[in-house]
């Protein structure tokens, strides 16, 4: 009998529960997961390109979604080559010509490096909750997960997606799969993150699949090897100085 | 009979020189106008054919889907199998080996940093292999403003009007920023050589031509080129040639289930936009010479027309003395023909030493194309093809003939009764 009550109350608690939950209180519970104040990443990018795939790898600093320096470890042809973005701005550091070359507006947008992340993608470490209005539409089982499925529109005209479908992690309040949509409702990129673990007090993914929908190929394949979240980075990186 | 006549027209210039003269002026405006249309339709071929198209264009299948955005990652590899394949199966034509990619052309400041910058639209050619054609293809000599033709590797041709935007002048050294055929990001000094002007807004705004062994070590495309441009035997485009090297090819090398293997496009294959624009011009150039012709055959055969009627008298004498009408008649045309013949052979003659004057020289019109946003070539030149030969004798011959024939009809409405009163008058 007290199994049968035990069941009844769980029946009738859980959905009341969810139903608590509002798509605001859950961007912030991803934002708790996945950004942060500042983070170290050392990650490898593998681009499946349409004849071949290659391997990337770089370490990057940054700071909220408003600095961010990255430099590139290899391939040989790649090594060397240091990327300093500051608000809206980004310079590239070529060692093979000794330029540093200026990047900014809509080239912000464009592949990094071939793959299907854009230089926004892989700079920037935007807390949802402060560019996306969010709603719970509905509930799917995504990797046998039961995950809820929240669809953002930006507050704003100024960032790269203005729509944003996002499966979350019903229990680990992290995205396993989302969609970035264009204003006009055009799909342009799709991400699946697989490998959540706990690091500290946060879920947090390591490998994230990107896949640009308007480029040839099999996608991107970023796999985080290492990651420090709010650590002591030093000032003078974020100046164009540290790129020569 | 027809000596008779001959010597006739010979002795009495009144009754062959005038008439002999118009249908040989009429015949020479037809050929020259027919050959100079189909010159001014071929003209436009041949610039978008030296420019980007060739008459044959050889790339990969998943590149020629998607060629308007230069994709240079779905470019050959093993090039120089493909450009000896090409060269074995056609010797008589031309084959060349280009790259078109985008970039980000930077001009540094003292420091090395940016000071000013640009999307280029680059185009790379054989510029330094002693004996290259493609400097001359280009026009590059003609077009030059400022410095001169890269002679060495590291050396770059950029649009003038592209110079003035970024500040840089020749000798400056400028940074291009693309991404490899690999899609790695690619940077690469370059000297410029000279800057150039197209008289084309479209490619004054962002082009640079650059050696294709440059083009090669920035995109990391060894033994790899995006295109292999083929030019037929004579220069010029033939639709039908180009169609024949096309399905050869094709049936030979290319295989619809690997969007990586070679596929060959004749040049209206290669746009919509071209073949469009390609039909319209030859339905025009069908019109305008049509009615061209159609013009002077009404005048021609007024010629004739008037001839008979000048002759009222003449043919009046002619039927009184006895000769039959239906003899006057024949004389007549015989005549008409004799004079259709000799005005359109002395037409057809002058308008091809005409037409070939304007193949070879040609019209300048840059003064009036500058500042086009459309690629077109800046002279206009006439083209001698077959039908030259033989189109100035519609006018010339049927309709001056045609002429005679209706004003001769009023030969058997005479009444040799009443022919001594008219003669009287």
């Amino acid at each position: 009998m007290r199994i049968i009550q035990s069941l009844i109350i769980l029946l009738v608690t859980v959905p009341v529960w969810s139903q608590a939950l509002t798509g605001k209180e859950i961007l912030n519970k991803i934002d708790e997961n996945m950004s942060a104040e500042n983070r170290i990443i050392t990650s490898k990018m593998i681009i499946h390109g349409p004849r071949s795939s290659r391997n990337i790898e770089a370490k990057s600093w940054s700071v909220g979604d408003t600095r961010a320096y990255t430099e590139y470890l290899s391939p040989p042809r790649e090594a060397g080559t240091k990327m300093l973005k500051l608000e809206d701005q980004l310079w590239i550091y070529s060692p093979a010509t000794d330029r540093t070359i200026q990047i900014a507006g809509h080239m912000l947008r464009q592949s990094v490096m071939g793959s299907d992340l854009s230089y926004e993608d892989m700079m920037e470490d935007p807390k949802l909750i402060d560019n996306y209005d969010a709603a719970v539409t509905g509930d799917e089982m995504i990797g046998g997960r039961k995950c809820w499925l929240l669809e953002l529109q930006a507050k704003t005209q100024d960032v790269s997606y203005q729509v944003r479908k996002l499966w979350v992690d019903s229990e680990r309040y992290i995205p396993l799969k989302e969609e970035l949509y264009a204003k006009s409702g055009t799909l342009l990129k799709r991400t699946e993150l697989y490998d959540i673990k706990r690091i500290g007090q946060r879920w947090y993914p390591g490998k994230i699949v990107f896949k640009d929908m308007m480029k040839t190929g099999d996608g991107t394949e970023f796999i985080i090897e290492s990651i420090e979240f709010n650590v002591d980075i030093p000032e003078y990186l974020f100046t164009k100085a540290s790129l020569k | 009979m027809i000596r008779f006549l001959f010597k006739g027209l010979i002795r009495d210039r009144q009754r062959s020189l005038l008439p002999a003269i118009v249908v040989a002026a009429g015949v020479t405006l037809t050929v020259l106008m027919t050959c100079y249309f189909t010159g001014v339709i071929g003209d436009f071929a041949d610039f978008s054919a030296k420019f980007s198209n060739g008459h044959v264009r050889i790339m990969t299948r998943a590149y020629s889907d998607n060629m308007s955005q230069m994709p240079t990652d779905l470019s050959m590899i093993n090039v120089n199998e493909i450009l000896a394949v090409a060269k074995k199966d056609h010797p008589e034509m031309e084959w060349v080996m280009r790259i078109q990619f985008g970039g980000l052309l930077d001009a540094p400041d003292e420091k090395g940093e940016t000071r000013a910058q640009g999307p280029a639209m680059a185009t790379a050619v054989d510029l330094i292999t002693p004996g290259s054609q493609e400097p001359d293809r280009l026009n590059l000599t003609d077009i030059l403003v400022r410095g001169n033709i890269p002679d060495t590797a590291g050396e770059i041709l950029i649009s003038d009007d592209f110079a003035t935007r970024l500040d840089v002048a020749p000798g400056d050294i400028v940074t291009l920023m693309g991404s490899t055929m690999y899609g790695e990001m690619c940077f690469y000094n370059f000297k410029i050589a000279g800057t150039i002007r197209f008289g084309v807004s479209v490619m004054d705004r962002g082009a640079i031509i650059v050696d294709l062994s440059d083009a090669r070590a920035a995109l990391d495309m060894d033994n790899a080129a995006s295109e292999i441009l083929g030019y037929l035997p004579g220069g010029h485009y033939i639709d039908e040639q180009a169609q024949v090297v096309c399905t050869d090819f094709n049936n030979k090398y290319s295989d619809p289930a690997d969007e990586f293997s070679p596929v060959m496009l004749k040049m209206t294959d290669q746009s919509e936009m071209l073949k469009w624009y390609m039909q319209i011009m030859n339905k025009m150039s069908f019109i305008i010479s049509f009615v061209f012709i159609l013009a002077m055959s009404i005048v021609l055969w007024n010629t004739g027309l008037i001839g008979g009627l000048r002759r009222y008298g003449e043919v009046g004498i002619r039927l009184a003395i006895g000769e039959s009408k239906g003899h006057v008649y024949k004389s007549m045309i015989y005549e008409s023909v004799l004079i259709g013949i000799i005005g359109s052979v002395t037409g057809t003659v002058i308008g091809l030493l005409f037409s070939y004057l304007l193949q070879e020289k040609g019209i300048d019109i840059s003064a009036i194309t500058k500042g086009s946003t459309m690629m077109m070539p800046g002279n206009f030149h006439a083209k001698i093809i077959p039908e030259a030969y033989y189109v100035g004798f519609v006018p010339g011959l049927f309709s001056t003939t045609l002429g005679t024939m209706l004003s001769g009809i009023g030969i058997y409405k005479r009444k040799t009764a009443e022919l001594s009163k008219e003669l009287e008058t």
